[in-house]
């Protein structure tokens, strides 16, 4: 290493010196609040989804259909105001199967994993994708170029959420 | 702009659970490195630190926290982050300081410490997510490295032994590391054989969860040569963000990596950086990333890595080598700290003083990048003796 350094900082502990009392703890848990007012053009989105339909936006300069909608496209940095309905069918651009719940800790034996993918909508731009979830499919079925549907909850169940496309189903 | 040199380094060793808090992490690696290259705090003319999510710390605003740790006290300070970019970011950083003209010394420190959350830092990567079309799915940050390697070895044809192939090579340089946190050697079939965590990602393709801290002291051109005649300078620094609609760009390419590179190299006067460059240090949290941010770095073709990786290219004695450091899959990610270690490695490597680690053959010119946020940023140094 350095001609100087020759020492390293640093205390591993062990959960040895932990549970042992060898090292004390303080312990805190942080409760946060938040309700978060959706945007103007998530909004709509989300509207529209509560109906049974996925709603893009288009850039009048760059002609992109994107997905999620914007009120201004990124790229060209003006406003956007044209709506357009695409498909509630796409392809799977990239999937996972996981085993992992989102705090870590393991998906039981004889739960399912989860199937997150990025599917791109038909009627967006090509690579339009948007992150959904996958099911009624065997894992090992699952593959990259699938053609996909959504499964939507009955419409008395929807509240406005991502969640009102229950996942996407192979066709 | 002033020419900018490194001039001193210093790391703690990165450990899955320290003793020491935040603060005395960084307090430790900055006075190593002050120690280094025998200068002491009054020497410090600015301070650019780096620490990436609060949320670990459960300290908002940890920056401040930080700052007596850091040699902060009543001097121009100032944190960045960009969650595992903030490593290479702080260098940047630091080096504007310095060859603006502003200044003619600047510690830069980076420090993590992930232990303190509980149950397990991983929860605390829930909160990167888009608040409102994506966290309702409850999304985990495993997802979208899963998502990412397999359009990268779809789109190639690269296998899971492939990538495996990376994490035996890391953690076999990092064993050489006196800071790294791992003891034991793994082969290709522990690696494919370990638990399955989300397909195509298993248990030791990612790196650890780590606490730790590393740290660096540049200096202009006029203090760099009376303090050293060995200072490493850095000729190029580059960073970049692409769009937090990740869904929406094809994943098996970084173009954040190529958009920070391509500056660095520019600015370091750099055409041809897979045959100029001599030592590479990608960031490497997962074993695919390694071999992603190679191909965004220009100095593998994109889909050939593989076949460079088996041919004994980027071995320590190849002509590219990766990661000679061991890397985060060989020595540790504290988040922040990990991309700063990377330039720590750089700076003991063209100096021909990383011991047991050192490449062959005089290396002159090293390039070291971190990445971080929603997939989405890259910064890039590049460094010559």
């Amino acid at each position: 290493m350095s001609e100087v350094v020759k020492v390293f900082g640093g205390t591993a502990l062990s959960e040895k010196d932990i549970s042992s009392g060898k090292i004390f703890l303080t312990k805190d848990s942080l409760d946060c609040a938040y309700a978060w007012d959706t945007g103007v053009a998530i909004n709509r989105y989300l509207a529209e989804l509560k109906k049974g339909n996925i709603i893009a936006t288009r850039c009048r300069k760059c002609k992109r259909i994107v997905l999620p909608p914007r009120l201004f496209c990124e790229l060209c940095f003006i406003p956007v105001n044209d709506w357009v309905y695409v498909h509630d069918s796409g392809v799977i651009n990239t999937f996972s199967i996981c085993h992992v719940h989102w705090d870590a800790s393991r998906v039981k034996a004889g739960e399912d994993p989860h199937l997150p993918a990025v599917i791109e909508i038909d009627g967006a731009s090509p690579g339009m994708g948007i992150m959904h979830l996958l099911g009624e499919v065997k894992p090992a079925k699952i593959k990259i170029g699938m053609k996909v549907k959504a499964v939507w909850r009955p419409e008395a169940e929807r509240t406005g959420s991502i969640t009102d496309i229950k996942y996407f189903k192979p066709i | 702009m002033r020419k900018v040199a490194i001039v001193g380094a210093g790391m703690t060793k990165f450990v899955r659970r320290a003793l020491e808090t935040p603060k005395e992490l960084s307090f430790q690696a900055t006075k190593t490195t002050l120690d280094s290259c025998g200068l002491t705090l009054d020497d410090v003319d600015c301070v650019a630190h780096g620490t990436a999510p609060d949320a670990f710390d459960g300290l908002h605003q940890n920056g401040e926290y930080m700052v007596d740790g850091c040699g902060g006290w009543n001097k121009p300070t100032m944190r960045v982050y960009v969650g595992g970019g903030t490593g290479i970011h702080a260098i940047a950083h630091g080096w504007h300081h310095v060859a603006s003209g502003l200044f003619d010394t600047c510690l830069v420190v980076c420090e993590e410490k992930m232990s303190s959350a509980m149950p397990h830092a991983q929860a605390f990567f829930l909160t990167i997510f888009d608040s409102i079309t994506e966290r309702a799915l409850e999304p985990n940050l495993l997802w979208i490295f899963a998502l990412e390697m397999n359009r990268y070895m779809e789109r190639y044809g690269y296998s899971k032994e492939d990538m495996a192939l990376v994490a035996v090579n890391n953690k076999l340089n990092g064993l050489k590391h006196p800071a790294s946190q791992f003891t034991d050697q793994v082969t290709v079939e522990d690696v494919v054989n370990s638990e399955m965590m989300a397909y195509p990602v298993s248990r030791l393709d990612v790196s650890p969860v780590s606490d730790g801290a590393a740290a660096v002291l540049l200096a202009s051109e006029r203090v760099a040569r009376r303090l050293t005649d060995k200072p490493v300078w850095i000729e190029g620094v580059g960073w970049s963000l692409d769009t937090a609609y990740w869904a929406t760009r094809d994943l098996y390419y970084p173009r954040y990596t190529d958009t920070a590179a391509r500056m660095a190299y520019e600015m370091a006067g750099i055409r041809e950086p897979a045959k100029q460059i001599n030592i590479a240090e990608p960031y490497d949290p997962f074993d695919y990333k390694a071999l992603h941010h190679m191909e965004g770095l220009q100095l593998s073709p994109r889909g050939k890595t593989v076949e460079l990786l088996r041919d004994g290219h980027f071995d320590r004695d190849g002509n590219l080598p990766m990661c000679p450091s061991g890397g985060l899959l060989g020595v540790g990610n504290p988040i922040a700290a990990a991309g700063t270690m990377k330039v720590c490695e750089l700076f003991w490597q063209l100096r021909g003083e990383a011991d047991e680690r050192q490449v062959p053959g005089n290396p002159q010119l090293g390039v070291a990048q971190s990445w971080g946020d929603l997939m989405q940023v890259s910064s890039v140094v590049v460094v010559g003796i």
